[in-house]
């Protein structure tokens, strides 16, 4: 089912846990539908990511995609690291299967969120075109918001910390 | 040393035992007669079939001739939801059932809903328990029969089949029970219990993959699924597999002597010794099912804060084979309904992790269980943006 790399990085996570310091922190997905991702970065006066931590909430292939774009992206500049792309983790995973696509999309998503996120502390508001920490993307948006998982009624089991703070 | 192998998904299939392998196999190419012929080779397979079907009947006091044979539990389930509501449709078209049941009912039963029948179904309590108050609540005039399974797959609950059967009874309503995670593990006795069809199949049981058996009460009439020569008195045809009928005899007979020999109390034993280890062991985990009305041995929780495809592959890295109710081992985004239909949120169902101990599970693969579990849910909390360490 799953690739060797994709079990690797699965069982071997690469910057697994969280960081104290971030300057940026995006947090994308939905805990209903079982997989939530969140991206904490350090992000230099030359825009580069300097380090880079994910924890990740959902299955072996979220954990996977998390763990090998934090590898892709770091020592990057945000502009390049928004070049890389959904297709690009899984293509570097030596591939996911169909259902765990959406995974790959969350990766991706999860750093945008994070550089949205540095924008805002430095601006106050995301650049065009970016949200910050999306509601609903742990299905890639793919679901359309009707797959049988309700993103209006939302039972917010598990708050995570920045969201309670910020209540 | 090999490193140790812990099989403790017994729900969802059993090895088969070495002694219904052996009865099996003079039947696939020395007693390989069609058991409808009549010349000594048809006679030799016949024999087996009659044998096994008593040794199925006897497992839970039933007679042979109340026995039908099926292609596995799943068949089974289909002969006596759509058999019976097409044998009673003039009567009424209206059919119960609960939440939990496994696919095989529940998808039959609302197959049959967009067929010109009507349906219920029956919530269940936290711990999976169907109401006997709200199955008599439920039935109406034209009800016609009520399917609630013996015990649950997922959360091991044991239903109160007794009183929900003396319900059905008291109304003249047919009452049918998937057994197939009960027979053989608890007793069960057919001339004690309201019971008027009950599945089973043989390979939850340490028999072959593909054999089941449906229990018909005497006088309760069947329309075919299946039609054709005629075996299995009219209801299912088909030439007889006869060497999974002679496997699933013989895993009857043996589960009939372990339920006699009393080995099911060591069984609870250790499901119990898991059950309490993982709860010393790990915080924040939940049982889910009854904690005492549940299958010996069937122990199922909820880890919060981590998703369950994740323990199964780092159990299964550890040598332990469990399964999950998780929204990614069902391969689409929602948790298992069973799970939901206890109330539980969407989080908490996606950490389920279900083990289930066979007749060989010993104190030894407990504690290894107990000793590989907790690191490694405390691995996949470690990376979980919900789990806060020592709060």
């Amino acid at each position: 089912m799953y690739t060797e790399k994709v079990v690797d990085y699965f069982m071997n996570p690469r910057n697994a846990g969280k960081m104290d310091d971030a300057n940026a922190i995006g947090e994308v997905g939905n805990p209903r539908c079982g997989d939530v991702m969140k991206i904490y970065l350090k992000i230099n006066d030359q825009e580069v990511i300097e380090d880079i931590k994910f924890e990740t909430f959902g299955c072996a292939a979220a954990i996977a995609t998390s763990s090998m774009i934090t590898e892709m992206v770091k020592g990057k500049t945000i502009t390049e690291a928004l070049k890389i792309n959904n297709k690009d983790v899984a293509e570097a995973l030596g591939g996911l299967p169909p259902a765990k696509l959406h995974c790959s999309l969350l990766a991706q998503e999860g750093i945008e969120a994070a550089v949205a996120d540095y924008f805002i502390r430095k601006t106050g508001k995301a650049p065009e075109g970016f949200k910050a920490n999306a509601t609903c993307t742990a299905c890639g948006g793919s679901c359309g918001g009707d797959a049988g998982h309700d993103h209006e009624e939302e039972e917010e089991t598990f708050v995570s910390e920045d969201h309670r703070a910020a209540e | 040393m090999t490193p140790r192998k812990v099989y403790l998904d017994n729900s969802a299939t059993t090895q088969v035992d070495k002694r219904v392998l052996e009865a099996m196999l003079p039947y696939f190419s020395e007693d390989y007669g069609n058991p409808n012929s009549l010349h000594a080779w048809g006679r030799q397979a016949r024999a087996g079939v009659d044998k096994a079907r008593a040794q199925v009947a006897e497992l839970i006091g039933a007679q042979p001739k109340d026995i039908i044979f099926t292609g596995g539990g799943s068949e089974a389930d289909n002969l006596a939801i759509k058999g019976a509501a097409w044998a009673l449709k003039d009567k009424g078209k209206h059919i119960i059932t609960s939440s939990i049941e496994h696919h095989a009912l529940l998808d039959t039963v609302k197959w049959l809903g967009k067929n010109g029948f009507d349906y219920t179904i029956l919530p269940v309590d936290e711990t999976g328990m169907v109401d006997p108050k709200e199955l008599e609540a439920a039935i109406r005039p034209d009800t016609i029969l009520a399917s609630i399974m013996f015990a649950n797959n997922e959360i091991g609950t044991i239903e109160p089949v007794a009183e929900l059967g003396e319900v059905c009874r008291k109304h003249g309503v047919l009452f049918h029970t998937d057994g197939v995670q009960a027979a053989g593990h608890i007793k069960i006795d057919v001339k004690e219990l309201p019971i008027d069809m009950m599945t089973m199949a043989a390979h939850k049981m340490y028999g072959p993959k593909g054999v089941g058996a449906l229990y018909v009460r005497k006088g309760i009439k069947l329309i075919p699924v299946i039609h054709g020569g005629g075996q299995e008195f009219g209801v299912r045809s088909g030439t007889e597999n006869t060497p999974g009928l002679v496997g699933f005899g013989m895993a009857a007979e043996l589960a009939a002597n372990r339920l006699a020999g009393g080995e099911i109390d060591n069984e609870i034993r250790l499901r119990d010794k898991l059950i309490d280890g993982l709860m010393e062991r790990i915080p924040e985990i939940t049982l889910t099912g009854h904690r005492t009305k549940r299958l010996p041995y069937h122990a199922s929780i909820c880890v919060k804060y981590v998703e369950g495809e994740g323990m199964l592959l780092l159990m299964d890295a550890a040598g332990i084979g469990v399964s999950s109710g998780s929204a990614c081992t069902s391969g689409s985004l929602e948790p298992s309904y069973v799970l939901l239909s206890l109330g539980l949120d969407h989080p908490t169902a996606h950490g389920s992790v279900r083990m289930t101990l066979s007749k060989e599970t010993n104190d030894e693969d407990i504690d290894y269980v107990l000793e590989k579990f907790p690191p490694i849910v405390e691995k996949l909390r470690s990376m979980s943006p919900f789990y806060k360490k020592n709060q």
